[in-house]
């Protein structure tokens, strides 16, 4: 395994092993409230803060383009829950308006910056995981464990808010606050992916494994564990994958974790047809016998 | 602790006193007064758009109230924190979300009332499945949600605002779109619950198979209470059993109806 000698690689490795637990776990929730791109919307506000990090250009660990994307994000997708919140009637395009907005903001900050440049913007657009430094490393460790703790450990609360809010409301739970933290856990999430998938293919990498997964699951509980799963398989093997063939690691991922989806689909027919042989456990014959219909006795009189 | 309320005081379980609401620009509730004692089973009635299912989300703290005051307990809402002793169903066709999840799961959200930020303990996995056994489902608690028909995922719904063991139960239209064999189940499961005590306020949009259990009905008409005491008797045809209330209500409701459309 001469890919593991690479330290350049073994960080690669982390960091897609990582993006592959927390991208599901929290996309997971986003799907649950059908609200599947808000991933996508996010990595276009992110953009900006990649731009602000660029033009800002400061050496120090803690005003690099990662943590600026990382709290222009959280202030994006909060402003998404506002008007989620107070703008029900034209929110969608108030949304519209976050995501152009974010992605116009990126390119246009990125140019003005002297160290930005087109190739750069690539590496944030598309990803780089071969590039990602030991700086980045401990951003994105520390951001994990948060969406970790967070997914986890409140998945009941979160469950309860996802699946039907306005009941959850009359549980006494703080639903604002969840989706507050439901939002920002999702832009943190963003930003960890960033440099693995890259920010347009982010959202992929929250969606599919979830969608993968449910094709053949029926719990909540399996789904999110199955989609974990999903998650770190096409991430690290698609990491090792752009190792050996030179394909760029973000494109790859996405690809199987869409051939994942294929497959469980594909698998998914056959799978209900046992269930339902299970279920009917030799019930074999479950029409009534009718008997015979009666005779017609007369003719109709008028 | 202030002032906690003993179970069975003499306070109301909900007072609403002139209490006024809106949509957009609509007025939807036009001074409604509605008071509802212990153990009391009440049904709010009403044409489409009369205004009852917003009279239930503002007693619940869905809809917010533009005048006139509302206690729960003797509490009022805005201070009101005791939300176990309240189980909700609100108005669904569906209890599953945008993904997978089995009977029990749903029905053990309802339970966070008390469990809140805590671990899952033994009762609450006791209460769970006594919820589910009251409406007939426990059979089906590891199926998923998507898997039910139309009044399996209502009986779903019911046992999740059962899960929390609440004193007052809140329901709106849980027999809509319901065969007769789960209203069945659902009138034996609100029988239950009533003689243990129960308070119940439910939305109909006919007194139907429960009509039995009915101790009050207040009667909604654009906003205003226009009956308030035994339920109304039906009359001539309306009477006879098996008799399905289909026909459009006249006149007045066809602005309403397009209102509530969007909101309930």
């Amino acid at each position: 395994m001469e890919i593991l000698t690479y330290a350049f690689m073994q960080r690669a490795l982390i960091a897609a092993l990582i993006v592959g637990i927390t991208a599901p776990a929290i996309g997971i929730y986003l799907v649950q409230r059908r609200q599947s791109l808000m991933g996508d919307g996010i990595g276009h506000v992110a953009l900006t803060g990649v731009g602000l990090g660029f033009l800002i250009n400061s050496s120090s660990a803690w005003a690099g383009p990662v943590w600026i994307a990382t709290f222009v994000a959280i202030a994006g997708s909060v402003a998404m829950e506002l008007i989620r919140w107070y703008g029900k009637t034209r929110g969608d395009l108030a949304l519209a308006m976050l995501f152009y907005g974010g992605m116009a903001g990126g390119v246009m900050l990125m140019n003005l910056s002297d160290a930005g440049s087109n190739a750069n913007l690539s590496t944030y657009l598309f990803g780089s995981i071969t590039t990602v430094s030991a700086q980045d490393m401990t951003a994105i460790c520390v951001l994990a464990a948060l969406v970790l703790a967070i997914t986890v450990g409140l998945r009941r609360q979160l469950f309860a808010v996802c699946q039907d809010e306005e009941f959850a409301r009359v549980t006494g739970l703080p639903v604002r606050l969840l989706n507050l933290l439901i939002a920002v856990t999702a832009a943190v999430t963003v930003t960890v992916a960033m440099r693995v998938v890259g920010l347009l293919l982010v959202s992929a990498l929250m969606v599919i494994p979830v969608a993968a997964a449910q094709q053949i699951s029926r719990s909540f509980a399996v789904t999110f564990a199955l989609a974990v799963a999903i998650g770190i398989g096409v991430t690290v093997t698609g990491t090792a994958t752009s190792y050996y063939v030179d394909v760029p690691s973000g494109a790859t991922i996405v690809l199987f974790a869409i051939a994942v989806f294929v497959l469980f689909t594909l698998l998914a027919a056959p799978l209900a047809r046992k269930r339902a042989r299970a279920a009917a456990g030799g019930a074999d014959g479950c029409t009534l016998e009718v008997p015979g219909s009666r005779a017609p006795a007369d003719d109709v009189r008028v | 602790m202030e002032e906690t309320s003993p179970p069975r005081s003499d306070h109301p379980v909900i007072a609403l006193r002139g209490a006024t609401a809106s949509l957009g620009s609509r007025p939807v509730l036009r001074g409604v007064d509605l008071t509802v004692r212990a153990g009391e089973v009440v049904a709010l009635l009403g044409a489409n758009g009369s205004g009852k299912s917003t009279a239930v989300r503002s007693v619940i703290g869905q809809v917010p109230l533009t005048g006139g005051d509302l206690t729960l307990f003797g509490t009022p809402l805005r201070r009101f924190k005791e939300w176990h002793r309240v189980g909700y169903v609100p108005q669904r066709t569906t209890a599953a979300g945008g993904v997978p999840a089995t009977v029990r799961e749903i029905v053990t959200s309802g339970r966070l009332a008390r469990s809140r930020f805590g671990l899952p303990r033994r009762a609450d996995r006791e209460a769970v499945h006594h919820a589910l056994e009251l409406v007939g489902m426990a059979d089906r608690a590891k199926d998923s949600a998507t898997a039910l028909s139309g009044g399996q995922h209502q009986r779903v719904l019911i046992a999740r605002a059962l899960a929390v063991e609440p004193e007052l139960l809140i329901m709106d239209e849980p027999m809509a779109g319901v065969d007769l064999a789960s209203q069945e189940v659902l009138a034996s499961a609100l029988r239950e619950q009533v003689a243990r005590g129960t308070t119940v306020l439910l939305v109909l949009h006919e007194l139907g198979p429960l009509e039995p259990l009915i101790d009050r009905a207040v009667v909604l008409r654009d906003g205003c209470v226009v009956h308030d005491g035994p339920p109304p008797e039906a009359v001539g045809q309306h009477a006879l059993p098996g008799h399905d209330h289909v026909h459009p209500h006249a006149d007045d409701t066809a602005p309403a109806t397009l209102g509530t459309g969007l909101l309930s």
